[in-house]
């Protein structure tokens, strides 16, 4: 009972993936197989690069990577502001993450698209949406490293 | 394995038919191919359909309610992109396998104008928690582009030469009248239409749209029986592979590696190298794809395909090219209906292989090797070398 009164109160921010943690501060985590490979799934059954069955030890996994690839979208699905950078981040625990680069200029990265290749960037968190139960949900971003 | 042989091949145009179902465009590449057999729906012993957007409607059934009920077999698979080339896998491994002698393969699809495919859903049954513009895009243009952007970051290939690709699929589809579009463009037109996810335009991107594409296989003593003589290409390869795990794999779909893997093996299958090959047609889903697959197949050397281009590659002998790909225009052009799309280009292979009067206008010269790539995202690779 207690448990159940618990999630009907529970008023707060949800993440918008269950490798997005919010609490102390966000952050991502993985599942780390003893072979190295890292997982963006908490809950992961088994590694798929060695075979190993999990369950896998969960990492923190850092706010700093760097730039491997992007596109610039320019076309995407109703409600969605385009233009906006889209990039493949790598971390340095050996796992990429998918997201939005911010305080990018999407022409600028057209134009000199090798100037975004390796970029230092760090993740900064936003509220994306409210969710049926009227959560906040939410998201995270990279943004070039600010010092 | 027993050898298997394509005896007919049948195809409707590609583009929209929103006054058709998706078993009668079946049904139609179906007559044809059987025709082109010399045989009946009677005939056949074994039926493989290949259809994605309804794969749970039993669409093989539907088109044998169309064309002739005879209570065979029926198998229905899905595959993403590469639905119809394992349509085409599964009736090859029946009869090389010594159980069937005779089978039909047949692709549909009817995607109308359906817009942008590709985003995870991932069971989210809240939309507040798509991820689709929120983290990034799992788009199909934007994990395709980013595959160009790699190499660009690799290789320092530039637009220009992805550009390139998109007016010679186009030049080579006005030859064809299977093709959806067959309007030429300039290198201006496609490097100024409309941004989709840089760096592939929409001239970059290939279309949505209807069609279907049959083939009848048989074995050797079928072919000797039924063939008349007439010469036939052999099935010298059929190699499926899955996404092997690659450091971002399950971040970003590594296009290439399964598509590496696959060529290794099926040029070790057929006893040849890519030089054999006198045409293949590819997986260019979006021009960055075709871009890494010349690599990925070994038609030139890695970090070369914009040099391979530069010099003509890829494009038809009659426009000065040397080995041609995508002579039917490709997906770029010619269309791209998902289920269609892999036992299509088993039919352009065979057409050049055989001078058929449908690859007249386009026909290369001296064909004795064709090779067919199909690449669907999630992640499987076919690839299919047909040889005379």
């Amino acid at each position: 009972m207690a448990q159940e009164a618990q999630i009907v109160t529970d008023s707060g921010p949800r993440p918008i993936v269950p490798y997005l943690k919010l609490e102390p501060k966000p952050h991502l985590i993985g599942s780390k197989c003893a072979c190295g490979a890292v997982y963006l799934d908490p809950k992961r059954v088994a590694c798929s690069k060695c075979g190993a069955s999990g369950p896998f030890p969960t990492v923190d996994l850092s706010e700093r990577g760097k730039v491997y690839v992007f596109s610039v979208i320019h076309q995407s699905f109703p409600g969605i502001k385009t233009p906006y950078v889209t990039a493949i981040v790598d971390l340095p625990e050996g796992v990429s993450v998918r997201t939005n680069l911010l305080d990018v200029d999407p022409e600028q990265a057209q134009k000199e698209p090798h100037k975004i290749f390796g970029m230092p960037v760090e993740m900064v968190t936003q509220v994306a949406s409210k969710d049926r139960e009227g959560h906040d949900v939410i998201a995270f971003s990279f943004r070039p490293t600010r010092n | 394995m027993r050898n298997v042989y394509v005896l007919g091949t049948g195809m409707i145009k590609f583009g929209r038919y929103p006054d058709r179902t998706v078993p009668q465009l079946g049904a139609e590449a179906a007559i044809i191919a059987l025709k082109d057999a010399g045989l009946s729906i009677k005939d056949i012993e074994f039926f493989v359909s290949g259809n994605l957007l309804q794969a749970s409607a039993m669409v093989g059934q539907r088109i044998l309610q169309q064309i002739g009920q005879t209570g065979i077999p029926v198998v229905n698979v899905t595959n993403a992109c590469a639905t119809g080339s394992t349509a085409v896998r599964e009736a090859y491994m029946a009869i090389g396998s010594g159980m069937y002698d005779i089978a039909l393969a047949v692709g549909c699809e009817q995607m109308g104008k359906a817009g942008l495919l590709g985003a995870n859903r991932d069971g989210v049954t809240d939309p507040a928690y798509n991820t689709e513009g929120k983290l990034g895009s799992g788009l199909m243009p934007a994990v395709f582009g980013q595959a160009g952007i790699e190499h660009m970051r690799k290789y320092g290939t530039t637009l220009e030469h992805m550009a390139k690709i998109s007016v010679k699929s186009h030049q080579h589809a006005t030859k064809n009248p299977f093709s959806q579009y067959r309007n030429e463009v300039t290198l201006g037109d496609v490097m100024q239409s409309r941004m989709i996810a840089y760096p592939n335009t929409l001239y970059m991107c290939c279309p949505t749209g209807d069609g279907a594409a049959a083939a009848v296989l048989v074995s050797e003593d079928k072919l000797r029986q039924l063939a008349a003589g007439r010469k036939r290409p052999k099935i010298a390869a059929s190699v499926l592979t899955s996404d092997p795990w690659t450091e971002r794999d399950l971040t970003w779909p590594d296009v290439s590696t399964l598509t590496r893997s696959a060529a290794k093996q099926a040029y070790e299958t057929a006893g040849i190298g890519p030089k054999d090959v006198s045409l293949t047609e590819l997986h260019d889903c979006f021009a960055t794809a075709e871009l890494v697959h010349y690599e990925n197949l070994q038609l030139c050397g890695d970090g070369e395909a914009a040099k391979f281009i530069e010099e003509g590659g890829g494009k038809h002998p009659d426009l000065g090219g040397h080995a041609p790909v995508n002579v039917s225009g490709g997906l770029l052009s010619k269309g791209h209906p998902l289920g269609a799309t892999g036992v299509a280009n088993i039919c352009e292979v065979t057409w050049h292989l055989t001078r058929d009067d449908r690859a007249k206008e386009r026909q290369v010269p001296d064909a004795k090797v064709g090779m067919a790539h199909v690449i669907g995202l999630g992640s499987a690779c076919t690839i299919h070398i047909l040889t005379m």
